[in-house]
């Protein structure tokens, strides 16, 4: 029963995770554990369009901005922040239909190039319009622990793994695949392709949105336009395609091996970690495009998992 | 006022020669060997580096050393098709464009961080002695450094249509980027002419880098916004037509121009980027395109 030793697992991270989040009083682990989480959840919700719909968006980081900015202003005005949350989500979400519409008419490259510029053109417009810099008040700052964040970050990275899970499993995401893999045979098959992929746009937003709210509950303060910056859409590209793209775990491996990697490093020559993160992405992207989570399956054995798959088709050919 | 919005626009179309340029070569690398290079502007921040490093070392004059960096770059262009681009084209076109965008995203980061190791992050213009030296029309001023780049890239324009038009070589390579399997079948030697349309590419874009560094400023982080120029003047002015590109080129850099007279300064790139995303809405074969099977 692989499925149920996957959740099992899966549980197990999880139990830990809540574990380290209520003993754990290192404040570097927890930092780097947070930037993880965040990560992996934009990651995932880059790997829901881009994985499993098959559409490489590069202007990822304007929702991820969005979600950040629109959390941070009302609650920081003085919303609830689960109800600035709720707002942020369902202002990106109609951001992500809106913008979803024109943008799908474009393929492949074009949708790329597209979405490169849309995203460069919101994180101008971000700056212009919010210069100063986004700080906690000093209310907020005197209670601030790493516990709120760290749970939040941590609810929004098991949401984005949940909605992927049921990605894989639902009508919706198999025709999502289909889309992926050939357009053609898609509508041939009878899926509607514009519909599939305008929602893989928009549950990725949506995704990404909370991602965002997660940055903004977690950061003291930074220049808003920094969220919406496209280095968010490339550390996202780059975890997902190291951790494997369009697989469940491949986002998360991909992201602690990427902020670990980066934190062990040594600090004296930061350009030292872009260059093996570069060189690492063009050799994975190249030899291995399943990335590190074919590997990690590879050595925990999930490769009897792999050949029972393989086999089944084979097996009923044999009773035919 | 419209003394400003006349120098406005001169301004505008001097930079607009530049996107021009840096155009070409990403509209080589895309037309022929269906590859899109996203770390062309990288190319083009080492070629401007090059003139630099040449002007401030060994004195020389950065027309001088336009051959020298132009040689050089084709070169590096040769090595990156050997080490990393000949694998992508390997496989057929549907993913050659995806795996090329995400290597040579790779291979962006990594120049572009070599280059804030090496060369450091400060900004650098090359200052010659003719430097501030402008012709005066009407009283616009037309600084002679920013005319250079408008000059080059008509005239590089002109040279790649006359080896498109009228040579064997330019005869292959239209064969090549129309199908490479039959051209393959006529005996055409595709490999060779990936490699030589490659090398070119880059060798365009240390040209328009060289531009860059005299008329403007050069520094390790420019690679991505002359990328996004260049992708967007391929494609306004579509494959097909070099002339057309430098064309696209310049008309960015009017509307640029013009959007920061009216609109603000702030919003100049916002503007053109939002009316490339309408265009491509509306024709997304280029103005110049033409379509292909």
């Amino acid at each position: 029963m692989p499925r149920a030793a996957g959740a099992l697992l899966g549980l197990l991270v999880l139990a830990a995770a809540i574990a380290a989040g209520l003993t754990v009083g290192n404040q570097h682990v927890l930092t780097l554990t947070i930037q993880i989480m965040i990560l992996a959840a934009l990651a995932t919700s880059w790997n829901i369009l881009g994985g499993f719909a098959g559409q490489i968006s590069l202007g990822h980081s304007a929702f991820f901005g969005l979600g950040a900015l629109i959390t941070r202003e009302l609650w920081l005005g003085g919303q609830a922040f689960p109800v600035a949350v709720a707002a942020a989500v369902g202002v990106t979400a109609l951001a992500a239909v809106v913008v979803g519409v024109p943008m799908l008419r474009f393929r492949d490259i074009y949708f790329a190039i597209g979405t490169l510029a849309l995203g460069v053109a919101v994180y101008i417009t971000a700056g212009n319009l919010w210069p100063g810099i986004s700080s906690l008040p000093a209310e907020v700052l005197r209670s601030y622990d790493f516990t709120g964040p760290y749970f939040f970050a941590l609810g929004v990275l098991v949401a984005a793994i949940l909605v992927s899970v049921w990605l894989e499993r639902s009508k919706l995401g198999l025709g999502m695949m289909t889309v992926r893999e050939d357009e053609e045979a898609a509508k041939a098959t009878g899926v509607d392709v514009f519909a599939h992929k305008l929602a893989a746009f928009v549950i990725s937003a949506a995704v990404a949105t909370l991602a965002g709210s997660a940055f903004a509950y977690f950061s003291v303060s930074h220049y808003p336009n920094f969220a919406f910056s496209v280095i968010w859409t490339f550390e996202a590209v780059l975890v997902v395609f190291i951790g494997g793209i369009g697989t469940l775990v491949g986002p998360l491996l991909g992201s602690i091996f990427f902020i670990l990697g980066r934190d062990l490093m040594p600090t004296d020559v930061d350009e030292f970690q872009v260059v093996f993160f570069g060189l690492l992405f063009i050799v994975v992207v190249l030899l291995f495009p399943g990335g590190l989570s074919q590997a990690a399956g590879r050595l925990l054995g999930r490769a009897g998992e792999r050949s029972t798959a393989t086999d089944r088709p084979t097996a009923a050919r044999g009773r035919s | 006022m419209s003394q400003l919005v006349a120098q406005s626009i001169v301004s505008g179309l001097l930079l607009g020669g530049v996107y021009g340029l840096v155009a070409l070569g990403l509209a080589l690398s895309f037309g022929v060997l269906h590859v899109l290079n996203v770390a062309h502007g990288e190319l083009l921040m080492l070629g401007g580096y090059l003139a630099f490093f040449a002007f401030t070392n060994w004195g020389l004059d950065p027309f001088v050393s336009l051959p020298l960096v132009f040689i050089v770059m084709f070169g590096f262009g040769v090595l990156l098709y050997l080490c990393l681009f000949r694998f992508v084209t390997r496989t057929e076109t549907h993913t050659r464009i995806k795996n090329s965008l995400l290597v040579s995203f790779g291979l962006a980061l990594v120049l572009q961080a070599l280059a804030v190791r090496f060369f450091t992050a400060d900004e650098r213009t090359i200052s010659t002695a003719y430097s501030s030296e402008a012709l005066t029309v009407w009283s616009i001023r037309i600084p002679v450094v920013r005319l250079a780049g408008l000059v080059v890239a008509v005239v590089a324009a002109l040279a790649l249509e006359w080896i498109l038009s009228r040579t064997r070589f330019g005869k292959a390579l239209r064969a090549t980027s129309e199908d490479w399997t039959r051209a393959a079948l006529t005996g055409i030697d595709v490999r060779r002419v990936y490699l030589i349309a490659f090398a070119v590419s880059a060798a365009l874009a240390a040209t328009a880098g060289s531009m860059v560094s005299l008329g403007y400023s050069v520094s390790p982080g420019i690679g991505l916004g002359w990328t996004l120029k260049a992708l967007i003047v391929v494609v306004l002015a579509g494959l097909g037509s070099m002339r057309g590109i430098v064309v696209a080129g310049v008309a960015l850099g009017l509307v640029e121009s013009l959007a920061s007279v009216w609109i603000g300064g702030q919003y100049r790139e916002v503007t053109a980027l939002v009316l490339f995303l309408i265009v491509l809405s509306f024709r997304p074969l280029g103005f110049f395109g033409r379509a292909r099977a």
